[in-house]
C-alpha cells in the first residue's frame, strides 16, 4: 500500500464517435433542418415555375434554365447556379461559425477540453464535420433538382454546353462532379469560417463575418480594374463548373479552382490551428 | 441517489502520503489579465486522498486557479503538475483521471441531459463505446437525476442543470475531482447528497479539490483547506493543523460586560472586546477557573462562561478581511 503505483495510463483508440456525435448535433438540429429546407426549396420552386410557363431559349452562357424542358436534370443544375452566390455560402457560414464560437458561447468547449479532446483533433473533428456539410447540402440541392426535374420534364441523353449528346449516366456522373467541384469551394469558405470561428465567442457575428468575406470576394471579382487580383479570389472559380459540363471536360478552369480552393483550406486552417492552440478559453 | 456503480479508479494512497505524492501540485502559478493579476504565484499542495477545501472571497482567483490546473488557460509564469505528471504535457494522459466542473453548468440546451452525456462520452477516446449507455445512466443515477434524463436541458431547473454537470465529472472512473462550487444552486436534501457522494468517492480514494463558499461543508467534508485572497494562497493547511493553530477565546456572559472587561485586563489580557451582554478575550496562558474566580472576586454578575475556539468563519475573515466588496 505505501508504494506510489505507476500511473495507469489509459488506453486512447481512434475513435469515430466524436465524429459523428458532431454530424448527429449538425443533422439533427431544427435551427439546420429549416436551413436545409430552404435550401430544397430553390430547386422545387425552379421545377414548378419552369413547368408552368416553360422559358424561351438563348440567353447568354451556360443558361441551364433554357435546357431544363429537354432535361430533368438541369432544374438541378439551375438550382445551383442559383443557390451557389448567397444560399449555400451561408449554410456553410452559419455551420462553420458554430464550430468554436459556438461551443465557446455555450461554455461546452471548456468541459470538451478537459475530456480532453486535444485542440488539433477538436479542429480536425469540426472541420470534417463542415466539409461533410458542405458536401451533403451540395447533393441535397441538386438532388432535389434532379427528381423533381425528371418527374416533371422526363430525362434521357443530355446535351453538353459543347452542344454534343450525353448518355443520361454519364450526365448524371457529369452532375455529381459538379456538386463535388462546387463541395471543395464551400469547403475553402469552411476553413475561413473555422478561423473566424476561433475569434469570437459570438457565432451569430462570425456567420456575419464570414458571408462579408464570401459576398465581398464575389464584389472584387465583378470589378473589371481589380484582374490582377481575381487570380486569387476564391469565388473567381466557383462558377467554372460549367466546364465539367463541356465535351471534352476543360479541366484548366476547375483544376485552377481546385487549387485555389486548396490553397485557401491549408492556410485558413493552419490560422485557425495557430489562433486556438494556444487560446485562453475563458468562456 | 445509489451506490455508485462503478467505482473510481482504486488508488493506493490515502492520507498522510509521502511528499512525492500530491495529487495537485503548483509552484509559482500565475495568471495575468489585461489589467490585473488574477492568480499571484500560489504554490499549492492538494495531497492525494485529501478532501481539500479551496476558499476565497468572490474574485479571489479559485475559478481562474482551477483552469489553470486543467489547461484551459495558460500560465504567465509558473508551473504545474496533476497526479504527478506535468502540465499540460501529460494531458492528454492525465486528464481522462480527472472529473472536472468549471464555474457552472455548460450543455447543449437542446439536446436531452442524457444526449450531452453520451456526446461528452463520446469525446473521450478512453471511453469504452461499448458501456456508454450503462455508464451514463449510472452517473444520471448517482446523482438523482434519472427521472429527468429524457428532458431537454433547456428545460432543467438550475439544480437540475447542477446535476447534470457532477454526473459529467464522475462519467468515468476518476482519481482527482476538481469542482467548482459544486452545490451551488441544490436543494438542501442535493446538498446533502453531494456531500454524501463525496465523502464517499473520497473513501474510495479519489482525491477532490472543491471550492466552495460554505464553510459548514468544508467543516463537515473537506480534510485540507487552501485560502485563497486577491489571487494570493494566504493559508494553506490541514484542517486540523489550522484548528489547532486557532487562538481559543474566553467569552463571559453578563448584564455589566465593561466591569467584566475591567477584570479581564486586570488579569493582563489584551484584545477585550466587549459586546451588550458579552465581554470576550484571547484567552492566552491563563487557566480559566482562575479568570471565573477573579470575576466572582469583583462582583461582576457571571451568566455564562465558555472558552471557545474560533469557527472557520471567523478564521476565514481574519484571514481576508471583513470588507464586502469583491476585490477588482
Ligand atoms: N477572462 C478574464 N479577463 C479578465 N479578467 C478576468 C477574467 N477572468 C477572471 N478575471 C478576473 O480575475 C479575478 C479572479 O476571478 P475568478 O473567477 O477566478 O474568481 P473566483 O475566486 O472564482 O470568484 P467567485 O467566488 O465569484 O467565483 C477577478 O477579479 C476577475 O475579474
Ligand atoms: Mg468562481
Amino acid at each position: 500500500m505505501s508504494v506510489v503505483e505507476a500511473p495507469v495510463v489509459p488506453v486512447r483508440r481512434p475513435s469515430t464517435r466524436l465524429l459523428r456525435s458532431e454530424l448527429w448535433l449538425i443533422f439533427g438540429r431544427r435551427r439546420n433542418w429549416a436551413g436545409l429546407a430552404i435550401l430544397a426549396v430553390v430547386p422545387t420552386i425552379i421545377a414548378i415555375a419552369v413547368k408552368v410557363s416553360p422559358p424561351g431559349g438563348g440567353g447568354e452562357g451556360p443558361n441551364f434554365f433554357a435546357s431544363i424542358t429537354s432535361n430533368g436534370l438541369f432544374v438541378a443544375l439551375a438550382a445551383l447556379t442559383v443557390e451557389l452566390p448567397l444560399f449555400l455560402p451561408l449554410a456553410v457560414a452559419a455551420i462553420s461559425a458554430d464550430a468554436i464560437a459556438g461551443e465557446a458561447n455555450l461554455g461546452t468547449l471548456r468541459y470538451l477540453l478537459t475530456v480532453p479532446v486535444e485542440r488539433v483533433r477538436m479542429l480536425a473533428v469540426k472541420y470534417t464535420a463542415i466539409v461533410i456539410f458542405a458536401l451533403t447540402a451540395t447533393l441535397l440541392v441538386a438532388a432535389v433538382g434532379a427528381l423533381l426535374g425528371l418527374a416533371l420534364f422526363g430525362g434521357g441523353p443530355v446535351t453538353t454546353l459543347s452542344g454534343t449528346q450525353l448518355s443520361f449516366a454519364d450526365g448524371v456522373l457529369r452532375l455529381l462532379g459538379v456538386c463535388v467541384y462546387i463541395a471543395c469551394g464551400l469547403a475553402a469558405l469552411g476553413a475561413i469560417g473555422l478561423f473566424v470561428s476561433t475569434l469570437t465567442e459570438q457565432p451569430i457575428g462570425a456567420t456575419v463575418a464570414i458571408l462579408i468575406v464570401n459576398v465581398l470576394s464575389f464584389v472584387l471579382d465583378s470589378i473589371p480594374q481589380l484582374s490582377w487580383l481575381h487570380p486569387y479570389l476564391l469565388t473567381h472559380y466557383w462558377m467554372n463548373y460549367g466546364d465539367l459540363l463541356r465535351d471534352p471536360v476543360s479541366w484548366s478552369g476547375t483544376g485552377q479552382g481546385a487549387l485555389v480552393a486548396g490553397a485557401y483550406a491549408l492556410v485558413f486552417w493552419t490560422a485557425a490551428w495557430a489562433r486556438f492552440a494556444g487560446r485562453d478559453v475563458t468562456s | 441517489m445509489t451506490a455508485p456503480a462503478t467505482a473510481t479508479a482504486t488508488t493506493t494512497s490515502g492520507p498522510g502520503q509521502p511528499a512525492g505524492s500530491l495529487a495537485v501540485e503548483s509552484t509559482g502559478l500565475t495568471k495575468r489579465f489585461r489589467r490585473q493579476v488574477a492568480v499571484d504565484g500560489i504554490d499549492l499542495a492538494v495531497p492525494r486522498g485529501s478532501v481539500y477545501g479551496f476558499l476565497g472571497p468572490n474574485g479571489s482567483g479559485k475559478t481562474t486557479t482551477i483552469r489553470l490546473l486543467l489547461g484551459l488557460i495558460r500560465p504567465t509564469a509558473g508551473s504545474h503538475s496533476l497526479l504527478g505528471q506535468p502540465m499540460p504535457q501529460a494531458a492528454a494522459r492525465v486528464l481522462p483521471g480527472v472529473g472536472a466542473l468549471v464555474e457552472g453548468p455548460a450543455f447543449h440546451p437542446y439536446l436531452s441531459g442524457r444526449a450531452n452525456l453520451l456526446r461528452l462520452d463520446a469525446a473521450d477516446r478512453t471511453a469504452e463505446p461499448g458501456t456508454a449507455r450503462r455508464r451514463v445512466d449510472a452517473a444520471l443515477d448517482r446523482v438523482g437525476l434519472l427521472a429527468a434524463a429524457g428532458k431537454r436541458y433547456r428545460a432543467y431547473s438550475l439544480g437540475m442543470r447542477q446535476r447534470l454537470a457532477l454526473a459529467a465529472a464522475l462519467l468515468a472512473p476518476r482519481e482527482l475531482l476538481i469542482l467548482d462550487e459544486p452545490t451551488n444552486g441544490l436543494d438542501p436534501q442535493g446538498t446533502r447528497e453531494v456531500r454524501a457522494l463525496l465523502t464517499h468517492l473520497a473513501a474510495e480514494g479519489a482525491t477532490i479539490l472543491l471550492s466552495t463558499h460554505l464553510l459548514s461543508e468544508v467543516e463537515q467534508i473537506c480534510t485540507h483547506v487552501g485560502v485563497m485572497h486577491l489571487g494570493r494562497l494566504v493559508a494553506q493547511a490541514p484542517l486540523a493543523e489550522l484548528r489547532a493553530g486557532a487562538v481559543p477565546r474566553v467569552r463571559v456572559e453578563t448584564d455589566r460586560p465593561e466591569a467584566a472587561a475591567r477584570v479581564l485586563r486586570e488579569l493582563g489580557m489584551s484584545g477585550v472586546e466587549t459586546a451588550t451582554e458579552t465581554a470576550t478575550a484571547p484567552l492566552g496562558r491563563l487557566a480559566p477557573e482562575k479568570i471565573v474566580a477573579e470575576l466572582v472576586r469583583h462582583d461582576v454578575p457571571v451568566r455564562g462562561f465558555a472558552v471557545v475556539a474560533p469557527d472557520l468563519e471567523e478564521m476565514f475573515v481574519s484571514l481576508t478581511g471583513e470588507g464586502f466588496d469583491v476585490s477588482g
